[in-house]
């Protein structure tokens, strides 16, 4: 007996029972689904936190409150007081040998014009945040030093967001709204394209402080500190960390460009396998319940296993139906709760904060699981089918 | 091959078998030795009381079982020590099952019921469907091939069965009490139609406690306590066509 024709028996046995069929296969469905949906997030959210540090320029030194052992790994010990721009202003007036010495807020944001909306990363700094953030002004301007002291409702957008949020329009002088917040926008930036992920068009540039009074924040997430030129890393470097010594102790730390970005990716990537594994473990019930379901099947059809036998179905014949079986179960349900997954994380990353997005891994990931949920969970119950003797199958009621 | 007219070729032989089997502990010895021969276009039926060992007998006659001890030989080849899954390509080439309750598969039309033995002995699919149609025309069943078992009568489906057994071109029928789930007009028709497979020269074995059954073949072997009791040419042999032409008009009508 050929494979096609096992795969034919199992689907017209699958249709002969539709509901049961359905139910069993619910289980797989959600499985997948929280699979996809949950790597999704986590891909979304590890792409929005990578995409805006890559939108920072070079030479760039950031400085962080807190200690971290070991610049690619290892336990972060949590700062016991965070920095002001106060503290940026120090750094500036102490260490010389520096373009440009921000303080740096980044956080997420719903950006909003008429009924369009978006959701954005916010970057704020000082007046000399155009030395660190390496978008370059397509019209208008960048906000000013008032601006900054003020804590002006000004803003300038990334690329995607001008295209989203005013496509075929001009968005100077246009108002908007982030946060519930009414902003002018003062200018709009040239499309950089996306970085290995993440899209670095999609953030706004405002004052720090205004920042601080949208997000709700005192204090500012890092100071990032231009240097004048390469070879001067590393004394800024040490530099930076002498003066700051009286003030944080050794609690704080100074990373280059790369060696955020690595901890930052670990860190996430990490999140996400922990989101991965907790909604394989919702797979994993799915298949029990597949390899329970298959045992009644099993058992109900005891005459009809009896009848094949006799006339000739070896004991492969009726194994490979029963697997089949469970794997048409299996692999019907993952195909769904993958296109359910998809579905959802689009609603969620167009209808919420929330970021996602579905990457190729994630799905052939999820499918060959439920595949192989199906084998393994359908080999017990098949099994128990082809060793059945066909004189009890056939005398069974 | 061909051999003399007087006395055809042996299909099937038992010889001494034994069967002993255990249920729930306590020895049965189903069969005490048994020895039987079934030859080319014979019809035969296998005879007893039930607890006779007729069912065991029929069980490793049809391959589904091995003896204990003792040979089962079929087409020239001993089947009395081979794998389940050797007996299961055995059955598929050389036996077609005939069963009391039918034993068609539910919700599964009559022509891929009849299409069954034949996936099993991978005959592709439209050469499938051929010999399956072709088969139930042989049983006046031309007319039902999409119906469900479940759609046709307790006799339609027994001729469905029929057909399924014939479908591969055994060198057995072996029909089990085919007439016991069946009112008597159905069995009778259903027996007709096993004769006249006969005539066409198919072997077949009927399997009852029913003496007028039995006496619709050529030959009664009768069982009982595990061994043949006796063996005897059918004299006055029923001719189930006869009695369906004495019933009643109105009941023939179907």
């Amino acid at each position: 007996m050929n494979f096609l024709e096992s795969v034919r028996i199992a689907f017209r046995a699958l249709a002969a029972n539709k509901a049961r069929s359905l139910l069993t296969m619910l289980g797989v469905i959600i499985g997948v689904a929280a699979v996809i949906l949950l790597v999704g997030i986590g891909t979304g959210v590890q792409d929005e936190v990578t995409g805006s540090i890559e939108g920072l320029g070079s030479n760039l030194l950031f400085v962080l409150p807190g200690q971290f052992d070991s610049p690619t790994g290892g336990q972060p010990t949590p700062p016991s007081r965070q920095f002001t721009i106060e503290d940026a202003q120090y750094i500036e007036r102490r260490v010389s040998g520096l373009d440009a010495v921000v303080p740096v807020i980044q956080g997420g944001a719903t950006i909003k014009s008429g009924n369009r909306s978006m959701r954005v990363v916010v970057a704020a700094a000082t007046e000399q945040g155009n030395e660190v953030f390496s978008a370059t002004i397509e019209d208008g301007r960048h906000y000013r030093r008032s601006e900054v002291q003020a804590a002006s409702r000004v803003v300038a957008l990334g690329a995607s967001v001008t295209r989203q949020l005013f496509p075929g329009q001009d968005p100077l002088g246009k108002s908007v709204t982030i946060q519930g917040q009414r902003f002018t926008v003062i200018g709009h930036y040239q499309a950089q394209g996306g970085g290995f992920g993440g899209d670095q068009d999609a953030q706004v540039y405002m004052p720090v402080t205004t920042a601080q009074r949208v997000l709700g924040v005192d204090d500012i997430g890092t100071i990032v500190v231009k240097v004048s030129d390469s070879e001067g890393i590393d004394r800024a470097k040490a530099d930076i960390l002498r003066v700051m010594k009286p003030r944080f102790g050794d609690e704080i730390t100074v990373f280059s460009q790369e060696q955020t970005l690595g901890i930052l990716s670990d860190l996430l990537g990490t999140l996400t396998y922990m989101l991965a594994g907790i909604a394989g473990i919702s797979l994993l019930v799915g298949g029990i319940g597949i390899m329970n379901i298959m045992l009644v099947s099993v058992q109900e059809r005891t005459r009809e296993i009896g009848i094949r036998k006799a006339v000739g179905a070896r004991t492969y014949d009726i194994l490979s139906q029963f697997v089949i079986e469970a794997v048409a179960l299996s692999v019907m349900g993952g195909g769904i709760g993958i296109a359910i997954g998809w579905g959802g994380a689009k609603i969620l990353s167009a209808s919420t904060p929330v970021p996602s997005e579905v990457t190729p891994w994630a799905v052939a990931m999820a499918f060959f699981f439920a595949f192989g949920v199906g084998v393994f969970f359908g080999v017990y119950p098949a099994y128990k089918a082809s060793k059945l003797d066909p004189i009890v199958a056939l005398r069974y009621e | 091959m061909p051999t003399d007219p007087a006395t055809p070729r042996v299909v099937l032989e038992t010889r001494d078998v034994i069967k002993t089997y255990f249920l729930e502990g306590i020895e049965v010895n189903a069969l005490r030795g048994v020895s039987l021969t079934i030859r080319e276009g014979e019809m035969v039926s296998l005879m007893g009381p039930s607890g006779s060992g007729k069912s065991t007998l029929m069980h490793i006659v049809g391959l589904l079982d091995t003896p204990t001890s003792g040979q089962v030989v079929l087409e020239n080849v001993d089947a009395s020590t081979m794998s389940a899954n050797q007996l299961a390509e055995l059955r598929n080439r050389y036996i077609g099952f005939v069963f009391q309750s039918f034993n068609l598969l539910p919700r599964t039309s009559a022509l891929a019921n009849v299409e069954l033995p034949l996936v099993y002995s991978g005959v592709s699919g439209s050469e499938r469907t051929r010999r399956a149609k072709a088969a139930l025309e042989r049983v006046a069943l031309a007319n039902r091939l999409g119906h469900f078992s479940s759609q046709l009568s307790g006799g339609q489906q027994q001729r469905v069965a029929i057909a399924r057994a014939l479908v591969s071109n055994p060198s057995i029928v072996l029909a089990d009490e085919p007439t016991g789930n069946l009112d008597s007009k159905s069995g009778i028709e259903v027996m007709a139609m096993l004769q006249e497979l006969n005539a066409q020269g198919i072997t077949v074995v009927v399997v009852t406690h029913d003496d007028r059954i039995a006496r619709h073949a050529q030959r009664v072997v009768r069982i009982l306590d595990g061994r043949i009791q006796s063996e005897e040419i059918v004299r006055q042999r029923i001719q189930a066509a006869d009695e369906l032409r004495d019933l009643p008009a109105e009941e023939v009508a179907g």
